[in-house]
């Protein structure tokens, strides 16, 4: 395989990926690709390495070794070509507080070099989509987690990004949140886009995913779509399959 | 450039926000620090002057032994309270009151008369500053009185009173309200940099370790903007409340020492604009360098808790110069205004006393401080792009 250019257009492709911190290595040679018009599930236990493999792939940390690229451009050579192509939600999902959910959004599409009247505009239809007319224009610093998230979110897909990263989303969202978030993912994929998201809920995935990349102790065990995962695994729920495939000895006790 | 205006005004509109930070930033320091040190200096003002030149009030026991000596005393501005107490109710007497007491013993009149030593007693609490100063001069008065009585005796007696002066020792005192004032002059200048520093402390802390903990660092990564270009927007931040402050503190100044005689300090009357924007522009090139140490000293640490603690111990760096200053006196030369922060007390002092530096002087303290800004911005910059930032 060659250098970025050659690369695939319209997918997020991660090849070897390596990455030690201190004495612990994180991930160890992660390889995974997600592709366009599709939402890929990227799974495991806590710890597994998710989040290390999605912040190399938005450009946060870089990998030891192997290399990743982004609608072909690679994340080590053109971080900021990488970044304009990708809308990233990442754990945590911290806002101003002293912005309004409005602000918090506009100013991520500013940053992302959009003009003022485009930044209004995709601010106001994300906050019409995502349901956060109620509180679009009050400022963060008392918003719920729920509230949080779709702010995070709307932030993240102000510039209408090919790709888009997820580090857990669901994290602390109520049902109706989490309704939400489906809708608008599924929606996403609908427009052609690559949703990578992270997860450690199994009935979650199952719900969303096209695809689904199993990550246990830095590695990735399988990469299938969510039919054949099930087969593979020999069982018709995809909890056991999960179980199974992380900790094929069934000792019980987790990796 | 552009990511660095956009980083910048939104800093500033959220710092605009947030009631605390800006009740800090632009009333705290701008107005409470003028206001202490201005009371400060009008009280060492009131003290030194009053001991050494003005009117003093001497509580006096049994007045009626030592008539001529009092009246004497009186001739130099010493107020005589004439009291009627024994030795105990003198001393009693002293608990309650501040200034000195003298008291005549009874056989005051009768050993004088007879040419032997006549005591007297003056009792004065010295812990507090002011009766020592006017305890020495008490003593000296009485001493003159002495002297003159003992001069007038030889001259009785038929010989020259130079025979019990050998020696002629002139003390002169070169001490003046300026120099007495000298330590509280060097807090204004302590002041105006404190204050300065303490205004970007928020954004300062706010560019790693607020961004962190709240966990917006993470998305802010994710634009496509240069990571050196949100450090110096967030930089530009601070410099701008800063500057904000020193020109509200150095205002303030003005208005507070007008009011509380400067010239008795040696300092300029004149505290008016024009001194007031060369002291602003004297410590702006200061600025740079303070946003960007705290900056730095703010990105190594874990939490903005362990930040604020951090950065408020190195608010005090800046000081140690002046400390050093006041203490040993130090005056102006092309090698002290290298050193930044106690070059700006020089052109400070300097200003205020109404005899404004050399122009190479000042071009010195603004070229270093501003050099040293830049090596600490670009560290400060070098930093960001560090994955430890995460924590």
């Amino acid at each position: 395989m060659g250098p970025g250019r050659e690369r695939h257009a319209g997918m997020i492709e991660a090849r070897a990926l390596s990455k030690r911190f201190g004495a612990l290595t994180a991930i160890d040679g992660v390889s995974l690709r997600a592709a366009d018009g599709s939402i890929t599930g990227l799974l495991g236990p806590n710890g597994a390495g998710k989040s290390t493999t999605l912040r190399i792939l938005y450009t946060v940390l870089r990998p030891d070794g192997g290399e990743a690229w982004i609608d072909g451009t690679s994340v080590l050579a053109q971080p900021l070509e990488a970044r304009r192509r990708m809308g990233v939600l990442p754990h945590g999902a911290g806002v101003y507080p002293n912005l309004t959910a409005r602000e918090n959004i506009e100013y991520f599409g500013a940053l992302h070099g959009l003009s003022r009247a485009v930044c209004r505009s995709r601010a106001a239809q994300l906050i019409a989509r995502l349901e956060m007319a109620s509180f679009a224009d009050r400022p963060a610093k008392g918003f719920s987690q729920g509230e949080r998230v779709k702010t995070a979110l709307a932030r993240a897909l102000v510039h209408q990004p090919r790709n888009v990263l997820l580090d857990e989303p669901t994290n602390g969202l109520d049902v109706m949140a989490v309704r939400t978030l489906r809708r608008l993912l599924g929606e996403l994929r609908d427009e052609g886009r690559c949703i990578l998201f992270s997860s450690h809920v199994m009935p979650e995935v199952a719900a969303l995913c096209d695809h689904v990349i199993v990550i246990a102790g830095g590695r990735v065990v399988v990469q299938a779509g969510l039919e054949e995962l099930k087969a593979r695994a020999g069982t018709a729920s995809l909890e056991e399959a999960f179980v199974r495939l992380i900790d094929p000895d069934g000792a019980g006790d987790g990796p | 450039m552009k990511s660095i205006w956009l980083v910048l005004r939104k800093e500033l509109r959220e710092t605009l926000r947030d009631r605390r930070s800006l009740f800090t930033t632009l009333v705290v320091g701008p107005l409470l620090m003028p206001a202490l040190i201005g009371t400060v200096i009008f009280m060492a003002i009131r003290h030194g002057g009053a001991v050494h030149t003005g009117p003093i009030t001497l509580t006096v026991a049994h007045a009626e032994r030592a008539p001529r000596l009092l009246d004497f005393l009186r001739q130099y501005q010493v107020r005589v309270r004439p009291v009627n107490a024994d030795r105990a109710r003198a001393r009693r007497m002293l608990e309650r009151q501040q200034g000195p007491l003298l008291y005549v013993p009874r056989d005051f009149g009768a050993r004088l008369a007879a040419g032997k030593p006549a005591p007297l007693r003056l009792y004065a609490n010295e812990s507090n500053r002011s009766v020592q100063g006017k305890v020495e001069r008490l003593s000296s008065l009485i001493g003159l009185y002495g002297g003159t009585i003992a001069r007038l005796r030889l001259v009785a007696r038929g010989l020259d009173p130079q025979l019990l002066a050998p020696i002629a020792l002139h003390p002169i005192d070169t001490s003046t309200p300026q120099s007495r004032a000298a330590l509280t002059l060097g807090m204004l200048s302590y002041a105006i940099v404190f204050t300065m520093l303490m205004s970007g402390l928020y954004i300062a802390i706010d560019t790693t370790a607020g961004e962190r903990e709240r966990g917006s660092l993470e998305p802010l990564l994710t634009v496509p903007v240069e990571r050196e270009h949100l450090v110096y927007g967030k930089m530009l931040a601070a410099c701008v409340m800063m500057l904000v402050s020193l020109i509200l503190t150095v205002a303030a100044f003005a208005v507070t020492l007008r009011h509380i005689g400067l010239a008795r300090l040696g300092m300029s009357a004149n505290f008016g604009p024009g001194v007031a924007a060369g002291i602003v522009f004297g410590c702006l090139p200061l600025i740079p360098a303070g946003a960007a140490l705290m900056t730095l000293v703010a990105s190594y640490t874990r939490s903005y808790r362990e930040a604020q603690t951090y950065v408020g111990l190195v608010l005090l760096v800046p000081t140690l110069p002046l400390i050093f200053a006041s203490i040993l006196g130090l005056q102006p030369r092309a090698a002290l205004m290298a050193v930044p922060s106690l070059s700006q007390h020089f052109i400070i002092m300097s200003l205020l006393r109404g005899q404004p530096l050399p122009g190479g002087y000042v071009a010195i303290s603004a070229a270093v401080s501003l050099a040293l800004g830049a090596v600490l911005v670009y560290l400060a910059g070098r930093l960001y792009r560090r994955e430890r930032l995460l924590g």
